[in-house]
């Protein structure tokens, strides 16, 4: 049996975090002791990253004290954090697929016997053995990590913090690619580790989970405390309010939009995803549909496949009557297609590109004469799409990596509208931006829809798909599984096709 | 012009003062005129490279196309008796082919540049060797060729026509790096190909440009070189150019991660290094320590260009935290990358 975990007494009293240009941090507060899970909300640029990094030693704090276990702690490296027993499940896990179970568990800190110091792989599964066990993992200290799925790799990194003998558990975003079963047993697995005395600190965009485990929840808003709540009072409005400063009216505002002529029609489409699984879509003028499905349904790789990322292996894809030439982009964006790609720091933007340059990238062409860019019209391009879309920029000649995430999307979307796209494919539009830019993104869709453009939404938030699209159809293995239209979209009906 | 080339004309200023006070000579009309020849000769395949890097690329074989490509040329003219201007073409065209392979092995089988342009080192060098019989490829006494020769090797009111062709060169590539849609293409390309691609940019048909338009230039620098040294022997001709190349580059400010760097960084550059080579010549330093002389002053620069820009980062930081405590924090105003 797995001993019980000590309990930590952590207080930071009025941090303050200064990078050049923002100030990330500004008297923060936060205690966190063993057996609670305490909830660390807030848009996105609020300060909650900044925050874990001076807890973990990462980034030295400009001002302000740490406490830990009453003791004032001067000089915080990561090595000592981890000897204090902190330690973090990061939001994107970078396992070393190339190494067992306990290896993975063990890095750096490997059981070795002899004078040559060889591995003692046996001594090495019997540490990790009953951590495993304590977890509830379905795998094993000698399986390989290349097998194991996103859920079991976010356990891994959990019994790798446990291993460490870490007392507080920092999870940033760990649910943001699981499915909800797989996200229900990580909150099983929370409130477990709560009940051994550890003391978890439980950052998410996701309002419903964190009112589901969290004791207390703190916000942040703009590098300083935006409130806290604790017990029944921790209500996702209450939340929602903390986190924007405001009441939010009208979050998904849907007005009925009337399908006009197809626009664009997918026949017999194969995709590399699925080679086998012929897939046909009609997408409306003017409509939203939303495209459903778990992820792994092969939603992104039609996509990719109709804006000519990749090339279907068959069947053809018809624009406004026309044919399209497969597998070229240049060709997609003529007839009209925009994709707003899931990742937008990789595919979305040249983070180090000036805004105003990532803006015209789609459109240059248009804006040169005989191939020399024309940066008069470059700068009113820019220019026009920061009022239109109220980015949020110190300059236009800055970077887009300066930006926060909300104000990237909105670079990304202008730099798709300047193209005046008929079609706008969205994948996950609205994946790690705050409320705020959120409900713009919304009645952006909204607009664009009424102005006649149709709209494929990729999304796996469920509220999303219901409260914004006019029709959703539902993938399932590479397969459209059924369309359902206004009268029939609920979650369960959603839900059924999806899993089948 | 950025920032990092003030710094680096700078430093050529300074170098060029510190030499000239020491030793005279270096502003001497002829001193001047033999080292303004070799920039012009070694920015031409400079520039070229510099199309490559920037797309986050590396061309290996600059030095062994100049061999394989000066050997051609010579024997064209002196052997086959072909009329110049149609050598000039072929070179120029040759050059083009090779280009074309490079980079249609590099964007359409997805060979590492490294790999390709490493392998092309040594097939050129091999097959230049070869062509002559190991021997020596060179204009005989009496073989003259007056047009061409003022044209490539001459001289106008005492400035060499190489760093006349350099000039024009650099003036057109600066234009199309910094101007031009397809310039943008490539740095967009070298930046983030991925990115690149989801906005439209043909990311291949950008790399094959570029590694056309890095071998095209070489091959004009290879008449040059041909013209320069009126003998080739291909064993040695050409020898680690590339590596000039490459170091001029980046001491230009490009980065070999690619996407990084201006035009006027690589002739800065270049200037540099020929600077730093007359410099060992005239203040007697052995010259055999050439090389570790270059190497030296590059990763000088290197550092304190990394740490110049450390200590702005944390410059701007205090003065950001200067200004958290007064009331209304105002956003820091940044700098184009590009």
């Amino acid at each position: 049996m797995y001993p019980d975990i000590s309990r930590i007494s952590l207080h930071l009293s009025g941090v303050t975090k200064v990078y050049p240009g923002v100030v990330a941090l500004q008297d923060v507060d936060l205690e966190i002791s063993g057996g609670e899970i305490v909830g660390l909300i807030g848009e996105n640029g609020a300060g909650k990253s900044t925050l874990m990094k001076v807890l973990g030693g990462a980034v030295a704090p400009d001002g302000g004290a740490i406490f830990i276990d009453g003791k004032k702690v001067e000089g915080l490296t990561p090595a000592a954090a981890a000897d204090l027993g902190i330690a973090f499940v990061h939001q994107e896990l970078n396992p070393f697929t190339n190494l067992d179970v306990a290896a993975n568990v063990l890095l750096g800190r490997e059981m070795t016997h002899g004078p040559f110091r060889l591995l003692d792989r046996k001594a090495m599964s019997a540490r990790v053995a009953p951590i495993l066990s304590m977890l509830g993992t379905r795998f094993g200290p000698d399986d390989p990590v290349a097998s194991l799925s996103l859920a079991d790799q976010q356990l891994l990194e959990i019994a790798r913090a446990l291993s460490m003998n870490a007392r507080l558990v920092i999870l940033d975003e760990p649910t943001s690619s699981l499915t909800l079963s797989e996200t229900a047993r990580l909150l099983e697995v929370m409130k477990d580790l709560r009940g051994r005395g550890a003391a978890i600190l439980f950052i998410s965009h996701r309002l419903s989970e964190v009112e589901e485990v969290a004791d207390r929840v703190v916000c942040l808003r703009d590098g300083q405390n935006a409130g806290e709540v604790a017990g029944e009072a921790i209500h996702k409005d209450t939340m929602v309010r903390m986190m924007i400063g405001r009441d939010l009216q009208h979050f998904y505002e849907k007005t009925r939009h009337y399908a006009g002529r197809p626009v664009l029609e997918l026949r017999g489409v194969r995709t590399p995803a699925y080679p086998a699984v012929p897939v046909d879509l009609t997408l409306h003028a003017g409509e939203i549909l939303g495209l459903a499905g778990l992820i792994g349904a092969g939603r992104t790789e039609l996509a990719l496949t109709i804006f000519g990322i990749d090339r279907a292996l068959g069947g053809t894809v018809i624009v406004n009557g026309e044919e399209l030439q497969p597998g070229s982009v240049p060709e997609a964006i003529l007839k009209g297609i925009s994709l707003v790609p899931e990742n937008r720091k990789e595919q979305g933007l040249l983070l180090d590109f000036a805004i105003s340059q990532n803006i015209a990238l789609p459109c240059l062409e248009r804006l040169s004469s005989h191939g020399i860019v024309d940066r008069k019209r470059e700068g009113e391009l820019a220019e026009r799409s920061r009022q239109n879309l109220t980015i949020k920029a110190a300059s236009l000649n800055g970077a887009a990596a300066e930006l926060s995430g909300g104000n990237q999307q909105k670079v990304v979307l202008a730099k798709w509208l300047a193209t005046e796209p008929k079609i706008i494919i969205f994948d996950e539009p609205t994946r790690g931006i705050d409320v705020g830019a959120k409900a713009e993104v919304y009645h952006l869709m909204q607009g664009l829809a009424d102005a006649g453009v149709a709209i494929l939404m990729i999304s796996s938030d469920m509220e999303e798909v219901i409260g914004v699209s006019d029709r959703v159809a539902v993938m399932r293995q590479g397969q459209i599984a059924g369309t359902l239209t206004q009268q029939d979209l609920t979650e369960e009906n959603i839900l059924r096709l999806a899993v089948g | 012009m950025q920032k990092k080339d003030i710094g680096l004309a700078v430093l050529v200023l300074v170098v060029g003062a510190v030499v000239a006070l020491i030793n005279p000579r270096f502003l001497s009309p002829i001193n001047l005129a033999n080292t303004a020849n070799l920039i012009g000769l070694f920015g031409l395949f400079s520039l070229a490279e510099a199309f490559v890097i920037v797309t986050a690329g590396i061309e290996l074989s600059v030095g062994s196309v100049i061999a394989l490509l000066g050997v051609i040329f010579v024997d064209l003219i002196v052997t086959h008796d072909v009329p110049w201007p149609f050598a000039v073409l072929v070179v120029l065209a040759l050059g083009g082919v090779f280009g074309l392979i490079h980079g249609w092995l590099i964007t359409r089988l997805n060979l590492q540049p490294f790999i390709v342009t490493l392998c092309g080192l040594l097939i050129y060098r091999g097959v230049a060797r070869f062509y002559t019989k190991d021997g020596t490829a060179g204009f005989s006494f009496g073989d003259d060729f007056p047009v061409l020769e003022w044209l490539v090797s001459g001289r106008t009111g005492g400035v060499p026509h190489s760093i006349l062709a350099f000039t024009v060169v650099a003036v057109i590539a600066w234009f199309v790096l910094h101007r031009t849609v397809f310039g943008r293409h490539l740095y967009a390309v070298g930046k983030n190909a991925e990115a690149a691609r989801y906005s439209g940019i043909n990311t291949k048909r950008v790399i094959m440009a570029a590694y056309v338009i890095c071998a095209v230039l070489t091959g004009l620098s290879a008449i040059f070189f041909a013209m320069y040294t009126r003998s080739i022997h291909p064993a040695s001709h050409g020898n680690f150019y590339e590596l000039y190349a490459i170091a001029a580059a980046v001491l230009g400010g490009f980065s070999l991660r690619g996407g990084e760097g201006s035009i006027f960084g690589v002739v800065l550059g270049v200037i540099l290094l020929q600077m730093l080579q007359n410099l060992v010549n005239l203040l007697g330093i052995p010259s055999s320590l050439n090389f570790a002389v270059m190497g030296s002053v590059i990763l000088i620069g290197v550092i304190a260009d990394t740490q110049i820009a450390r200590h702005r980062d944390a410059r701007r930081q205090a003065n950001a935290l200067a200004r958290a405590t007064a009331p209304t924090p105002q956003p820091q105003q940044s700098s184009n990358p590009a």
